[in-house]
């Protein structure tokens, strides 16, 4: 399962730990993780429920913040980042697949899957050509004008998918993306995100129980109490 | 860019039912709001068009209206010689003195009884009212119990028809004529011959005395002479001045009116617009989560959330005021504030109106989509993508 060619990381984690108020509790959830994602990789994240795993993933996508240490993602340290820079950040560097999908049920597949590009210089019809490209990659051109309550869950997590990669992100996090699928739909999905890993060499980051999920990243990493241990 | 505004809009749209009984409430507001300016200013309009603007009218120093006035004879003479009035056809002055009584006559239907105002006019007080014309028979022969009646008295006062008889003034009266006073306060009134009247009506002095002026310009000379003059103590306005000046009181009364009742109600209103847009926020914090999770700024929530509150708000304001403009439709008739009078009138939609209502109704949505927008803009991302 190790990649031959040796390339940067692209994801650097130094001494991260995050805990979590509840009360006067502090609960710690992350405990001084440290460890590197290369450029390319499709890494899948597992362990127990409550271990931290879509804690950790959030912190990565930027849309938490870490109590202490240092994460470096294509050599932006994004603790450093104000809030709207790192909104900015998100929008071209992070795509996102949820396990629900979360796609916005007033918008169609089209746009739902432009939204992103809206935050862009994209000129209408450039971002109409972008959007078209991607949804045939996702083999949903046909259903670019349904609503999501009009698509099956399969559908809709291509969708994401397909909204995921339209700003041609750095890396892809995925929060259980089969979570919420049958079997077949589920293979499907896993199939297009290794063809994204594959193909277009998109680092892909995916938290996931489900262990023939995990058997198509090439590496596979356990959360176990806030700590992370190797394979 | 930021959210596109087809977000906000087909949120509406989804959910409807809610959409359409929040507007409801708003389109309630601003159709009192609008309906009562309608009035005040269909009011004013009526009472405006009244007058003419190279009209003099003189009355006594603070009488404030015709009614509660009193010109001397020969007061009335001075007026009648000033260089000022014009002199019409065949060398006769355009001037009259005219006397105004209120009786109450019995309305046609109800049988209960209502002010309406007798006019004792002179042979030129037709001429001095282009606005005012016989519609039907002829003038009243002077030194005759002959009238005239304004086009409401004949259609709803017992009597009032052409041919028929009014009793008034220990006499009897025949209605020899209708006159058609447009949208004026004229078609409240009955015209009869000015010295029959102050005989019948026991009134030794007139109420006013009109006059056309020579040249509109000369106005201001002819006031001040009449107004500084010993032996006068008059008071002398232009005729629009003189009628506009009546119905301030009125109209005042109905904006405030209406503005109070409107306050009132439009607390309800962005209330309940608050409660569906606090609602709509808390439905759909997943999807405020991933918004901002995209790249969306809290400033762009805030704003989607604002616009959807704005799109209702204007929603509503469009149904008031289609439903308001409906009421130009119909005729109201009240009490003059001035003469105690049957005054009919309408409501009059300006654009004024219009754009208030609406700016308005857009001040609604605003006011009750602020905290809840703002609700939206302050959540925490990962909280609220947890929230599912
Ligand atoms: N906002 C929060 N406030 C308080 N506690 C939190 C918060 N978010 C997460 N936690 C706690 O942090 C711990 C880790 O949560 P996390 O969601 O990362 O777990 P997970 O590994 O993704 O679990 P699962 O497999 O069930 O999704 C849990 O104990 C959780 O209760
Ligand atoms: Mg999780």
């Amino acid at each position: 399962m190790n990649s031959t060619v040796i390339r940067p990381p692209i994801v650097r984690i130094r001494n991260l730990t995050k805990s979590y108020q509840r009360g006067n509790q502090n609960i710690p959830v992350l405990m001084d993780i440290d460890f590197d994602i290369a450029d390319g990789e499709f890494l899948a994240l597992m362990g127990p429920s409550g271990s931290g795993k879509s804690t950790l993933l959030n912190l990565i996508a930027g849309i938490d913040k870490a109590d202490t240490g240092q994460i470096v993602i294509g050599g932006v340290d994004i603790a450093l980042l104000t809030e709207a820079e790192l909104a900015r950040w998100r929008s071209t560097n992070v795509g996102f697949i949820f396990q629900f999908y979360n796609l916005i049920p007033v918008l169609t597949a089209f746009e739902n899957v432009e939204l992103p590009l809206l935050l862009t210089a994209l000129s209408r019809k450039e971002r109409c050509e972008h959007v078209e490209t991607v949804l045939r990659l996702v083999n949903l051109e046909e259903r670019m004008d349904h609503y999501p309550s009009q698509l099956s869950g399969g559908q809709q997590q291509r969708v994401a998918i397909a909204r995921a990669i339209i700003t041609d992100p750095t890396i892809l996090v995925a929060d259980e993306p089969t979570g919420d699928l049958d079997r077949l739909s589920a293979e499907d999905i896993l199939t297009f995100i290794d063809r994204l890993n594959r193909e277009f060499g998109k680092t892909v980051i995916m938290v996931t129980h489900d262990p023939r999920a995990a058997e198509k990243a090439h590496l596979v990493r356990h959360l176990e109490k806030g700590v992370l241990s190797d394979n | 860019m930021g959210i596109p505004y087809s977000y906000s809009f087909r949120n509406l749209w989804t959910r409807r039912l809610t959409t359409i009984l929040t507007a409801s409430g708003m389109a309630l507001v601003v159709f009192v709001f609008a309906v009562t300016m309608m009035l005040a200013e269909g009011l004013r309009k009526t009472l405006i068009d009244t007058g003419s603007y190279d009209n003099v009218v003189v009355i006594r120093k603070g009488a404030g209206s015709e009614v509660q006035s009193g010109v001397e004879r020969s007061q009335a003479s001075i007026v009648a010689g000033q260089p000022e009035v014009a002199i019409g056809e065949g060398g006769l002055s355009l001037l009259a003195k005219e006397l105004v009584v209120l009786i109450n006559l019995p309305k046609r239907i109800s049988n209960k009884p209502a002010n309406v105002v007798i006019r004792g006019v002179g042979p030129v007080s037709l001429a001095l009212r282009p606005q005012v014309k016989l519609v039907l028979g002829r003038m009243p022969r002077p030194g005759s119990a002959e009238v005239i009646a304004g086009k409401n008295v004949a259609e709803r006062f017992q009597g009032g028809g052409p041919g028929e008889t009014l009793r008034f003034g220990m006499r009897n009266w025949t209605v020899v004529g209708v006159f058609d006073a447009g949208n004026t306060g004229f078609n409240s009134e009955i015209w009869g011959d000015v010295d029959q009247l102050m005989q019948a009506f026991r009134r030794p002095v007139y109420s006013s005395v009109i006059f056309r002026l020579r040249d509109s310009s000369g106005f201001d000379s002819v006031r001040e002479r009449i107004e500084h003059d010993p032996r006068l103590s008059l008071e002398a306005k232009r005729e629009t001045r003189f009628y506009a000046d009546q119905s301030e009181a009125m109209t005042k009364f109905l904006r405030i009116l209406g503005i109070t009742l409107t306050i009132i109600f439009s607390l309800g209103a962005v209330i309940g617009a608050m409660i569906t847009m606090y609602a709509a926020v808390a439905n759909r914090t997943t999807e405020i989560g991933t918004l901002r999770a995209l790249g969306f700024m809290r400033s762009s929530i805030l704003a989607a959330f604002i616009l959807e509150s704005l799109f209702l708000g204007l929603l509503g304001g469009m149904v008031g005021l289609f439903f308001a403009s409906f009421m130009q439709l119909v005729t109201i008739s009240t009490m003059n504030w001035q003469t105690f009078a049957e005054l009919a009138f309408g409501f009059n939609l300006t654009f004024e109106i219009a754009w208030k209502s609406l700016l308005f109704s857009l001040f609604m949505g605003f006011a009750g989509g602020l905290l809840p927008a703002a609700r939206a803009a302050g959540m925490n991302i990962v909280a609220a993508l947890r929230s599912t």
